[in-house]
C-alpha cells in the first residue's frame, strides 16, 4: 500500500530538538497540524474504544451500534493520519480518563459531546493554518464527519441540541478554537506532554 | 483588499470599534465567554456593510464567486425551511418543529451573513421549484417527502463547502467563517438523518453519516452522493488498517470522511430546483 507521504521537510526536525525531555515534538509547519490531529484522534479513539469495552448498563442496542461506529471512525482518522506521517507521526499518547464513570451514560456521553466539539472547533480553527491545499481537504473530510458525531452525541443527551447555542453563534457559525486552546482544554485527558513549540496558532 | 482582516486590524488598533459598529453592545460582551475569534464573527454583516459603503472595497474576484455559490445554496435552504413551516400539517409533531426551526434560523443567518459580506455584490435570490419539475411533488404536504429532500439538501450543502475551502486558503478570515458554516450543515445533516430513520420505512437504517454511497433511499439524489463511497484517501485504502477486531470495513471506510463535491456537480444538483 502506497500512502502518500506528508511532507518530507522537516522530516528530520525531531531529531535537532534540543529540548525532546519536554515532551513529545509535534514537529513545525503541516506536520505539526497533522501530528496535533493525529494527537486529537488517538484521545478520542481510545475514549470510544474504552466505551465499547465497558458499555454503560443501560445502553440500548442503537445507541452501542451508534458508539461502535463512531469508534471505528475514529479509529480510521488515527490509522489515516499515523499512515499518512509515516515517520513524522509523534508515539502513541498515554490517555487519562480517571475523570470519566465509564458505567455512567450521563458521564459517557458528556465527555463525548465534549471532545466531539472540541474535534470540529479544533479543526474549523486550524484550517487557516494548513499550508497544502491537499491536506485541508482532507481535514475538510474529517471535520464533518465529526460534526455529523457531535450533533448524534448532542441530541441523545437531549433530543433537538444537534446545533445549539453552546457551539454555535448568532451569524450561524460554528465555534472556531486555535490550536494553543485546544491542546489546554484536552490537556487534562493527555498524560503525556506534548511539545507543541513549534505548531503554528494564533 | 481583505475586509474582515482591515476589522481585524482596526480593532488592533481602535479598542472602541465595537461600541462604535454596533449598538447592541451589551450582546456582544455576553457572548464574551465564547472567546475573541467568535465576538469577532458575530459582527460582520454589521461591519462589512460598512466597510461596503466607506470604502466601496474589492474583494477578489474569485472569492467573491465562492461566497455568491454559498448564497445561493443558503437561499434555497432558507427558502425551504420557510415554506416547509409555513406548510399546514406537514410538520405536525412539536420536537420535529423545534428542530427544523433551529435548522430555518440557521441558514438565514448564513443568508445574512453571507450578503453582508458581498455587500452589493450579491447575487439576487433564484426563483425556486421545490418540487423539482415533479420529482417531489409532494414536497409540501407529504412529510418524508420533505424530510428527504431535506436529507438531500443538507448532504449537498456539506459537500460543496468542503470543496470550496481550497478556492479561500488566501484569506484566513473566510476560510474560517466557510469552515465554521460547513460543520452546522453537517449538524443539520446529522439530525435530518435522525428523523428520517425514526420514521422507518426507507430510512430505517439510517444513519448520521454517509455510509457507502447513496445510502438515502431515494434513487432521485443519486448525483447528491456521487463518490462518497470513496474508500481511498491520499493513497491509503481505509480498509486495509486494523481495527478492534480485524480490518476496517468498507462502510466505515466510506463513513469516516466525507468527500467534496465540486462546484459544476453542486450547481447542476441545485439547478434541478432552480426555475431561473
Amino acid at each position: 500500500m502506497a500512502v502518500t507521504a506528508i511532507v518530507a521537510a522537516g522530516c528530520h526536525d525531531h531529531n535537532e530538538v534540543p529540548d525532546m525531555d519536554e515532551g513529545v515534538y509535534l514537529g513545525k509547519g503541516d506536520v505539526a497540524i497533522l501530528n496535533y490531529a493525529y494527537a486529537l484522534e488517538q484521545l478520542e479513539a481510545a475514549f470510544y474504544t474504552k466505551v465499547t469495552e465497558t458499555p454503560y448498563g443501560d445502553i440500548s442496542d442503537l445507541e452501542k451500534s451508534l458508539l461502535t461506529d463512531i469508534r471505528d471512525h475514529e479509529i480510521a482518522h488515527r490509522e489515516f493520519f499515523k499512515a499518512a506521517l509515516q515517520g513524522n507521526a509523534i508515539v502513541n499518547l498515554e490517555v487519562d480518563f480517571s475523570s470519566v464513570n465509564f458505567s455512567s451514560r450521563e458521564s459517557v456521553l458528556t465527555t463525548a459531546k465534549a471532545f466531539e466539539d472540541l474535534g470540529v472547533s479544533a479543526y474549523n480553527g486550524a484550517g487557516q493554518l494548513i499550508e497544502k491545499p491537499d491536506y485541508l481537504l482532507l481535514a475538510g473530510k474529517i471535520v464533518s464527519v465529526e460534526a455529523r458525531h457531535a450533533g448524534l452525541i448532542s441530541d441523545l443527551i437531549q433530543n433537538g441540541s444537534f446545533a445549539g447555542s453552546d457551539v454555535v453563534d448568532m451569524n450561524g457559525l460554528e465555534k472556531s478554537m486555535s490550536p494553543s486552546q485546544v491542546l489546554t482544554a484536552a490537556a487534562p485527558f493527555i498524560k503525556t506532554k506534548i511539545n507543541a513549540r513549534d505548531l503554528p496558532t494564533y | 483588499m481583505n475586509i474582515f482582516k482591515i476589522v481585524t486590524d482596526i480593532e488592533h488598533l481602535d479598542i472602541d470599534i465595537h461600541e462604535r459598529l454596533n449598538p447592541r453592545r451589551a450582546a456582544i460582551k455576553a457572548l464574551n465567554s465564547f472567546g475573541a475569534k467568535v465576538v469577532l464573527s458575530a459582527l460582520p454583516f454589521t461591519v462589512a456593510s460598512m466597510f461596503n459603503k466607506a470604502y466601496g472595497q474589492t474583494i477578489p474576484q474569485k472569492i467573491i464567486d465562492v461566497l455568491n455559490f454559498a448564497l445561493t445554496l443558503e437561499y434555497l435552504e432558507a427558502e425551504f425551511y420557510t415554506k416547509a413551516l409555513a406548510s399546514n400539517g406537514l410538520i405536525g409533531d412539536t420536537a420535529a418543529r423545534n428542530a427544523i426551526t433551529v435548522i430555518k434560523n440557521h441558514e438565514d443567518e448564513h443568508v445574512t451573513f453571507l450578503k453582508a459580506a458581498l455587500g452589493n455584490q450579491a447575487v439576487a435570490k433564484p426563483t425556486f421549484d421545490f418540487t423539482a419539475g415533479g420529482t417531489f411533488g409532494d414536497v409540501f404536504s407529504n412529510y418524508d417527502t420533505f424530510l428527504a429532500v431535506a436529507n438531500a439538501f443538507e448532504d449537498t450543502g456539506v459537500r460543496a463547502y468542503k470543496g470550496q475551502a481550497g478556492n479561500l486558503m488566501e484569506n484566513d478570515d473566510i476560510l474560517r467563517y466557510a469552515l465554521n458554516i460547513h460543520s452546522v450543515e453537517a449538524r443539520h445533516a446529522s439530525h435530518i438523518r435522525q428523523m428520517r430513520r425514526a420514521r422507518g420505512g426507507a430510512a430505517a437504517n439510517l444513519k448520521p453519516w454517509i455510509t457507502g454511497a447513496n445510502d438515502t433511499g431515494v434513487s432521485a439524489v443519486d448525483p447528491v452522493y456521487a463518490g462518497e463511497d470513496n474508500k481511498i484517501q491520499a493513497g491509503a485504502d481505509i480498509t486495509s488498517f486494523n481495527g478492534v477486531s480485524g480490518k476496517l470495513s468498507a462502510n466505515v471506510a466510506t463513513e469516516a470522511f466525507d468527500e467534496a463535491l465540486s462546484k459544476e456537480a453542486v450547481l447542476e444538483i441545485a439547478g434541478l430546483f432552480i426555475v431561473n
